[in-house]
Parts: structure tokens; sequence; C-alpha cells
């Protein structure tokens, strides 16, 4: 395949980059997106450069809310069988989180794709399943194929999806950062296409680059975005069209509206945002864990639960502080050790910056 | 956590195929959402693949980098 990786190009970008002398601040709302950033160094590079870097609410790990984390540990504790990605496990809820549960003898059981969770229920009719359902865009296509697959009466979803666009909509209103210009994730993009973002261009006159994960993706993507600044364009481009077709992915999209409908739902950090969540939709209900187990659930809807004390993952998904400018960072809180859910993801930003060695101010 | 890896599509049965990963990691994945080939290129995430991969694209991707160094 192709090289993506290429040193000397990479140099030859970031010149221009600098040659450019704008001077903006772009955000991205990707924790693969930041991982590319950190782990390859381009985060420093670019300080050379009049270019910041801000990371969003990219990770649908640490969006997740307490409230949806003890709607999992309740079922937990209930006797059903949870079955979750890995990095749900120790996500904190209001105490406990899913790996305390299991501690105490529930069974909660990692899988890699909601088909071993569909696997696992049929094999033992006797059980119960839920699957928690994680993710954005990239994700939920899954979550919709496997209930359109007439999935068996002892499986449910807890739907806890997601989606970007809206998203952004709402973090631009807020307006606790002026952004110059917007990083699209990639593999979003791969399934919704590029229609979604017009908007952020034609309303809010914020450039866009749909980007690839590749270390020379990112910095093409940066250096399309100070040419848009610098000719006076606000429009949506996408550097990824190797992957990303403008129209998306028609099969996927199809999937999702036959099977889920907008919710209103708070992300961690954030109020509530209007239309950005998923719920199952009344076809497939038998398969919503929200009614099938509504009486066990129904209590918490309404409960507040504060976010853990001292901690800024709230400011951090927001882009308004950076990890190293929480107290907690590297001392009380570390990834064996984590207080709040950017330090438990892999994708989170504070792990990303614990991992590759940005230790505390 | 919604990582998503390219792999080679090597043996194709209904919606199950079988990707390569390369070094040695074979894994079976769903491919309801594509309509694929054997000796496709995939982007995988969570046992489906999302979108095929267009090598020609990519060539072409980097053919425009290079214009666009040249050019600015
Ligand atoms: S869910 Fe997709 S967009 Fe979000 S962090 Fe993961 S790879 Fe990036
Ligand atoms: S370092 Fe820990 S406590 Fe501080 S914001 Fe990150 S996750 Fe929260």
């Amino acid at each position: 395949m192709a090289d993506f990786q290429n040193r000397d190009m990479a140099k030859r970008v970031l010149d221009k980059i600098k040659e450019s002398g704008v001077e903006a601040k772009f955000m991205h709302v990707c924790g693969t997106h930041q991982d590319t950033l950190v782990r390859n160094g381009l985060d420093a590079m670019l300080e050379s450069t009049g270019i910041r870097i801000l990371q969003g609410p990219g990770c649908p790990v640490c969006v997740t809310t307490p409230n949806e984390i003890e709607e999992s540990i309740k079922l937990a504790d209930s006797g059903i069988v949870v079955t979750v990605f890995g990095d749900m496990l120790t996500v904190p809820g209001a105490e406990r989180s899913l790996a305390h549960a299991k501690g105490d003898g529930a069974d909660v059981r990692i899988v890699y794709s909601i088909m071993d969770a569909l696997r696992m229920a049929k094999d033992d009719p006797n059980k119960e399943f839920m699957f928690m359902g994680i993710g954005f865009e990239t994700t939920t296509p899954a979550t919709s194929l496997a209930l359109l697959s007439q999935p068996p009466d002892n499986f449910s979803i807890l739907s806890c999806h997601r989606t970007v666009p809206k998203a952004l909509r709402a973090l631009v209103n807020m307006g606790e950062v002026k952004l110059h210009g917007l990083i699209e994730p990639g593999h979003v993009s791969a399934i919704i296409g590029e229609e979604p973002y017009q908007f952020l261009s034609t309303e809010y006159n914020i450039p866009q680059v749909i980007a690839g994960f590749e270390p020379l993706d990112l910095l093409m993507s940066i250096f399309m975005l100070t040419q848009q600044i610098k000719e006076g364009r606000a429009e949506v481009e996408n550097e990824y069209f190797r992957v990303v077709k403008p129209e998306g992915n028609p099969k996927a999209i199809e999937a999702m509206a036959k099977t889920l409908v907008e919710s209103d739902v708070k992300w961690r950090g954030f109020p509530v945002l209007p239309g950005t969540g998923l719920e199952i939709s009344d076809k497939f209900e038998a398969f919503n864990s929200r009614k099938k187990y509504e009486d066990l659930l129904s209590p918490i809807w309404d409960m507040d639960f504060p976010e853990p004390a001292g901690c800024k993952c709230g400011e951090i998904l927001r882009g308004i502080m950076e990890p190293q400018d929480c107290p907690l960072f590297g001392k009380a809180c570390k990834p064996g050790s984590p207080v709040g859910p950017c330090m438990v993801s892999f994708e989170g930003g504070c792990s990303i910056a614990y991992k590759y060695g940005k230790r505390g101010n | 956590m919604c990582l998503a890896v390219p792999g080679k599509v090597i043996a194709l049965d209904g919606a199950i195929s079988k990707v390569d990963f390369g070094s040695g990691v074979i894994r079976e994945v769903n491919m309801s959402m594509l309509e694929i080939e054997i000796g496709d290129y995939v982007i995988v995430h969570a046992g489906f693949a999302i979108q095929k991969v267009d090598e020609k694209e990519a060539k072409e991707t980097l053919k425009l980098f290079e214009e666009l160094m040249e050019k600015t």
C-alpha cells in the first residue's frame, strides 16, 4: 500500500504550514487523531508554527455519562449478563465501575464485536444478555445490523450511541472556544459522508477537512485548513478520499435509519445536546434494554451524579483545558488508578498524554 | 475505542469473510455493509468492514500531496 509515513514529505508539509504564516486554532474530535498527533510528536513539531490543535469530545468512552454506567451496573447486579467493549470496564459510574460489579460476582464479559455478544446469547438461552452499545457513527451500524439480524429473545441492547455533527454545532454554539477550523474524523465520515458537516461551513463559516489517521494525513489536513483560511474559503474538503466517499456508506446509513431514532442525551462535560443520541426505535423495542428492564432502570434516569472531585474531564472534552493542566494528572490520577474517564479509555486525552510522557506541570 | 484498521480480504463466505491484517493476524469480519471481492482492502472496526480502501485513490492522494506542495 501507499506510503503515508514518508518523513521527507512530512517535513515539507510542516515547512509549508510554517510558511503560510497562518495563526489559528483547529479542533479535532477523534481519539485516534490525538493518538497519531502525540505518538508521532506532531504536536511538538507544530509548536514552531502558528497552529494550535485542540482536542474535542472525541472519544465515545469518555463522553458516556455516569447515568449510563449506572444503568449497566444495575443490570449486571440484577443477574443479567452484561457484554461490553473492554474500554468501558473501568469507567467510573457514581461510585463503582463495571469492573467492580464483576469483582462482586456479576457476569460482565468483554467482547470485541456485537456479533460475539449475539453468539453468546444464542448459545446460552437460559440467561439474559445485554450489550452496551457505545460509539459514534463508526460503531453504530453494527448495532443496527445486529437488530436487523433477528436476535434471540434473551438479547437486548442498551443504546449509548451518539452522533458527531450535531454535537459540533452545540460545541460551537457554547462559544467557549474560538475555532478557526475543524479536522473531521475519517472513520465517522466513512459512514456518514461529507454532507452532514456542511452546515458548519455555511452557517458558521468554519473551514473543515475530513482526515485520515497517518501522520501525513493529519499534517496535510492541517495544511489544507491553512490554505482555506488564506484564501478566505470555508468548505468541507476531504483529504481521506481513499476511504471516505462523498455519500458515505449507504447500506450502513440505511440500517441505522431502519432501527434507530434521534434522542436528546447528555454528554459528559456537556449539558443535554438535542438530537445527538440514538435510541432503538419502537419497532425493535423488544430488544431495547430500557424498555425491557424499565422497572429496574427508570429510577436511575433522573438521578444527578457529580463528576469525580477535582477531575477536569469536562473542560478537556470541551477543548478549554489540557490534561497537564489538571492538578490530579499523573499524581492522584494515572492509568492504573483513573479518577476520570479521560484517563480510562485508550483514546482518552489524559491517558494518551500520560502514555507518551507528558507529566504534570 | 473505535480504532479501525485496514486489512486485505482473503476469503468470502456470504456476509462473513476472512481478512488478513498482516503479521499473521487473520480474523473473521462481517461484510454486510459493503459489496466486496477477494483481494479488496477494507477498513475494519469492531468486527465489521465499514468501507473499502481504494488503492488507486491512495496513490492519487500522494500525487495530490506532491502537487499541492509544488503549487504553493
Ligand atoms: S470513535 Fe471514531 S471518531 Fe471517535 S475517537 Fe474513535 S476513531 Fe475517532
Ligand atoms: S487527569 Fe484524571 S482527574 Fe484530571 S481530568 Fe484527566 S481523568 Fe480527570
